[in-house]
């Protein structure tokens, strides 16, 4: 839907977030052009504060302002607006479904795989993350991508999966997602990462290697 | 084609009070099935393997879980009647966001002032008021958080109202001198038929709570 005036668009986000990367994926999959801030959690901007002032918290998407925060209520908002190029099924119960693994993802299988990457390797915690990653194969259901043949919202929600983790499993010396445990799953994650549109998205390997490795070492020493 | 319309639930659960509040106010004709949650049928974990919790709608064999999912679905197929989501985008993202801010912070609180004691009460009921004083904010001087007529975020809160007395009496918490426009509202919307059908009555909920708490051992 182009307006005849120009549209603002401004990000408020954190270059390292997942969160934040969801939605800079969705604006340039829909070739929307933006303004991105990175935001300082030490000294949280006056934008900040006034366009989120529930949960103080990145992403946050402002558009000719009004602002927007929550990156999957902003990356639905994206879809609903900029209708080029759809994000979802058009179909409602297809619609639904790729609701409920949205929800899914933000309420389930993000925490526990988020949470057996900093957990040590203590079994209980790698068990539930490896039961997460399961399940997220099984809704890939042999798919190329969660959307069918192109990128959908459940794979640009899904980026923690498809590069986070590869990182972190790294640096934690863990096995989580790997073509031995989950070989459709970490096939998709190979198509997530060298995508032409979303190879452009992704921040720099070593730069997010070394940012979560210096957190690593600070919560170490914290509980040391 | 008749449509088959089930819902698989359970009498207290709010969100299952959410997709029966929808299915009324779009005039649709379905089963309700009481789910034992204690003994779960092969049925329903068939039907929601994921999370294995209710409320699940089932239109035409297609089982649909997440309650406030259900709802934007209910509106998407049945969309001449009724609208409870605004049309225009910015407007249904505020919707959505706090529908999914009820869903965030309401269940949790309240289940921590009716099970925890001390400082850790006061500070959930602390919280609980300052979530219902945004949720005033949020309605302003207008009938429903949906207008003039109910909408998403009226269907995903109302069904809480029904803990009001068990946050009372375990919690000493009463909301209608913290929060008296939330009442005004919750008994508005207990007006509307769909809205009155579709809750129990809150000595019911209050017993059932109280209940729980006993079998739980918290006193």
């Amino acid at each position: 839907m182009a307006s005849e005036h120009e549209e603002e668009v401004r990000v408020l986000g954190k270059w390292a977030s997942p969160f934040t990367h969801r939605v800079v994926l969705t604006l340039k999959l829909k070739g929307v052009a933006y303004k991105y801030f990175e935001e300082d959690f030490a000294n949280k901007s006056d934008d900040l504060l006034k366009y989120n002032p529930v949960y103080k918290m990145v992403p946050v998407l402002i558009h000719n302002g009004n602002s927007l925060p929550e990156s999957l209520v902003i990356v639905q908002y994206i879809d609903d607006t900029w209708t080029n190029n759809p994000l979802l099924p058009q179909d409602p119960y297809e619609r639904a479904l790729a609701c409920f693994w949205l929800k899914t993802l933000d309420d389930k299988i993000l925490p526990a795989v988020w949470n057996a990457c900093w957990s040590d390797g203590r079994d209980k915690a790698v068990e539930e993350g490896l039961e997460s990653l399961k399940i997220l194969q099984e809704a890939l259901n042999g798919k190329r991508f969660f959307g069918g043949e192109t990128i959908g919202m459940v794979d640009i929600a899904a980026s923690f999966i498809g590069y986070w983790v590869d990182i972190l499993q790294e640096i934690e010396g863990l096995e989580l997602l790997t073509i031995e445990k989950f070989p459709k799953l970490y096939k998709w994650s190979q198509e997530f990462v060298n995508h032409p549109v979303i190879k452009e998205t992704l921040p720099p390997r070593d730069k997010l290697f070394a940012f979560f490795k210096a957190s690593a070492s600070k919560n170490k020493d914290s509980t040391a | 084609m008749a449509d088959e319309v089930i819902l698989l639930d359970f009498w207290p659960s709010p969100f299952g009070m959410r997709v029966r509040i929808a299915l009324t106010e779009k005039g649709i004709k379905y089963e309700y099935r009481e789910e034992d949650l204690r003994n779960k049928s092969p049925t329903f974990l068939q039907m929601n393997p994921v999370h294995k919790k209710i409320p699940v709608l089932i239109h035409n064999d297609k089982p649909i879980c997440e309650s406030l999912i259900a709802v934007q679905y209910i509106d998407e197929i049945w969309n001449k009647k009724n609208p409870l989501l605004p049309s225009d985008p910015y407007q249904r993202s505020q919707a959505r966001f706090w529908a999914d801010y009820a869903d965030k912070k309401i269940y949790d609180l309240g289940r921590k002032i009716w099970t925890s004691k001390g400082e850790e009460r006061e500070g959930a009921k602390k919280e609980f008021i300052e979530v219902l004083k945004l949720f005033e904010e949020q309605l302003g001087d207008k009938v429903y958080f949906g207008g003039d007529n109910l909408g998403f975020v009226d269907i995903a809160l109302v069904p809480f109202s029904t803990w009001f007395k068990a946050l009372e009496i375990f919690g000493t918490l009463n909301v209608e001198s913290e929060c008296p426009k939330i009442i005004s509202w919750a008994n508005r919307c207990v007006q509307k038929e769909s809205v009155s059908k579709s809750l129990p009555d809150q000595n019911k909920v209050f017993e059932f709570i109280a209940d729980v708490k006993k079998k739980s051992g918290v006193e």
